[in-house]
């Protein structure tokens, strides 16, 4: 069993108390941290930790911290980032609603950390279940001093607050998400000026995935040296994946970075292989913008040595033969799934939740959207292989916000790795109109299922 | 699309002005606005949709112009522009859920309620819509209730139906 650091006790009944989460150790980072160290001892341990934001970018935190503009006089602001949208990905869903108190908790930590005595936490609106949750968890908190004026007699105020999202994906975006706070649409800002400088109310502020936060708890306790002693190279710690698709058991899962790809997707401690004894095809390994890479290159990288989830083993080769960590959105298809229709799929979400604002990024998804509805449905021409190529180039790195980049990657990693699939639905419309594309076509032949004998 | 010239008044109980205040204290002086989305939810929660009167009288309650409040409820998905079914089902449709039958299920319910999406039933019980990734994908397929925003989880064509009958019979 690997170390776990934010779900080990998320089995406890009645953890998501705040009696039960303080039996087991709840909030002595909150004791610890206002007590005996002064916010840049905390920056400087979050630093040590080597944690990297645990939303998708991989920035590393202590250092973003560090950016923090502190202005007399001027408020800041902390924000926890909740409105987990990426297709794949329901981590923070899962935390917030079976231990809201570990992100409480981080939030204030966290707060502390920064100088801010108001913070957020932004959900996206879907979430009014874990709204609920997290705003009977701070009124919980608050009655028991955790919160509010002159927390544990040190002088400390802070108010915390949940703010619903009204359902868009692209207030994922940290500057969007501030648009929204705002009681704005959520177009992304042009940076520079960064959040930290200027960002809420033009007030500096940090905005940190819900994951990242409650990470600051265990790092305060134990400390950031032996937080960084988890995990491998620069992808240190745990971190949450949730596991989706054709799995035997999706969920969310707490590994120690560095675990063999194959051994998560496999073994019964984690997914348990592929569902109804099928094989596996392709992977998105950290949510629906990162590359979708084939079975092998899936489980080994392209020299044959096994592939890690860490940040830099997913995303070794670059995007010729590797993929991104990302939020850590792990997508299984098994041998029956089509990478056509699921392409169009994911483009028809980025033009459903582009925001308007850069014409590549609006015209684009939607072209996008339309081209691969066109050869799905049988009716494509091989031009179109070609165009969709030369669209997703055209968006790519042209937008003010990564959304762009983030709808161009799927579909040129579906070319690259599986354009013998596009072509198969043009040469064959009506017959990709009534099977899928079949495994004995793919160009690089995935293993034969071992038989399984039943045991009955 | 909005049609700003529909006009169904509704009135504000004094209930919903109470959390509207509540809503409001959460923020800076100077920066209620961002009291928006929020006040758009409780409205919506009320009235199981956002009607162009109570969009007006939130933004004299934020002191802002009604335009702002127009271009906000239109951006963002989760605000009704238009009445609902008492039970708006929304479905996601989004890859992971796909790959695990999500289409099915869309399919079914247009079969099994009558309607296509985003209308509403005779009765005024549902209405039904797809929706994009609701965070939810290794529990697939989803789908999610308005206003409480319950979800059901691992849906299958049964479990659709047994769902539908005790809605029914609330």
């Amino acid at each position: 069993m690997s170390r776990k650091l934010l779900l080990e006790h998320i089995n406890v009944p009645g953890i998501n108390t705040l009696e039960v989460y303080r039996q087991k150790g709840g909030y002595r980072a909150v004791e610890k941290a206002l007590k005996t160290l002064t916010p840049e001892e905390i920056v400087e341990e979050v630093k040590k930790s080597g944690l990297r934001g645990r939303g998708g970018a991989g920035f590393p935190t202590g250092m973003k911290w560090s950016f923090l503009a502190k202005p007399e006089g001027v408020a800041r602001y902390l924000v926890c980032n909740a409105d987990e949208s990426e297709p794949g990905t329901f981590k923070d869903r899962y935390l917030m609603t079976y231990i809201p108190h570990a992100l409480i908790e981080g939030m204030i930590v966290s707060s502390f950390a920064l100088g801010a005595k108001v913070s957020y936490i932004y959900v996206r609106g879907e979430m009014m279940p874990q709204i609920r949750i997290l705003e009977k968890a701070i009124a919980e908190a608050k009655a028991a001093g955790w919160l509010g004026k002159n927390i544990l007699g040190t002088g400390y105020d802070l108010e915390l607050y949940v703010q619903p999202g009204g359902g868009a994906y692209i207030c994922g975006e940290e500057t969007a998400l501030l648009e929204s706070l705002e009681g704005k649409r959520g177009n992304p800002r042009i940076k520079p000026p960064f959040p930290a400088i200027a960002g809420l109310y033009g007030c500096p502020t940090v905005v940190n995935n819900v994951e990242s936060i409650a990470a600051v708890v265990p790092i305060i306790n134990d400390g950031g040296d032996e937080y960084a002693k988890i995990g491998i190279g620069r992808s240190t710690g745990t971190k949450l994946i949730s596991a989706s698709g054709n799995l035997v058991k999706p969920g969310v899962y707490e590994i120690e970075l560095g675990l063999p790809v194959e051994e998560f997707i496999y073994s019964d401690e984690y997914c348990g292989g592929i569902a109804n004894g099928k094989r596996l095809k392709a992977t998105v390994a950290g949510g629906s913008s990162v590359p979708v890479l084939p079975a092998n290159l899936t489980l080994k990288l392209a020299n044959g040595e096994p592939r890690l989830m860490s940040y830099e083993s997913l995303s070794e080769g670059g995007f010729a033969t590797g993929t991104m960590m990302g939020s850590g959105g792990f997508i299984a298809f098994d041998e029956d799934q089509c990478i056509v229709r699921n392409t169009w799929n994911f483009s028809r979400f980025y033009h459903h939740e582009s925001c308007g604002q850069c014409s590549p990024c609006r015209e684009g998804t939607g072209w996008m959207e339309k081209v691969l509805h066109k050869i799905e449905h049988g009716h494509g021409t091989m031009s179109d292989v070609d165009l969709l190529w030369d669209i997703q180039r055209k968006i790519e790195g042209n937008t003010i916000c990564p959304l762009g980049d983030a709808a161009a990657w799927p579909v040129a990693s579906a070319i690259r790795h599986f354009r013998d699939e596009f072509e198969w639905h043009i040469k064959e419309p009506v017959k990709s109109q009534q099977q899928n594309y079949g495994i004995a076509n793919y160009a690089v032949p995935i293993e034969k299922a071992v038989e399984v004998k039943s045991e009955n | 699309m909005l049609k700003v010239e529909e006009q169904t008044p509704v009135q504000f109980s004094s209930e919903l002005l109470a959390k509207f205040d509540d809503v409001k204290s959460r923020y800076p002086e100077g920066k209620e606005k961002s009291a928006l989305l929020p006040l758009l939810h409780l409205v919506q929660a009320e009235f199981l949709w956002v009607p162009t009167s109570a969009m007006d009288q939130v933004a004299e309650y934020l002191n802002i112009q009604p335009i702002e409040v127009y271009e906000v409820a239109t951006f963002y998905t989760m605000y009704f522009l238009k009445p609902q079914g008492k039970y708006a089902l929304e479905v996601c449709r989004t890859g992971p859920c796909c790959l695990v039958g999500a289409e099915k299920i869309l399919d079914h319910l247009e079969a099994k309620l009558g309607i296509k999406e985003g209308e509403v039933t005779a009765d005024g019980l549902f209405s039904f819509r797809g929706v994009e990734c609701l965070a939810a994908c290794g529990f697939g397929p989803v789908l999610q209730i308005s206003p409480e925003y319950t979800f059901y989880e691992n849906l299958t064509t049964d479990s659709v139906d047994k769902l539908i009958e005790d809605l029914k019979n609330k």
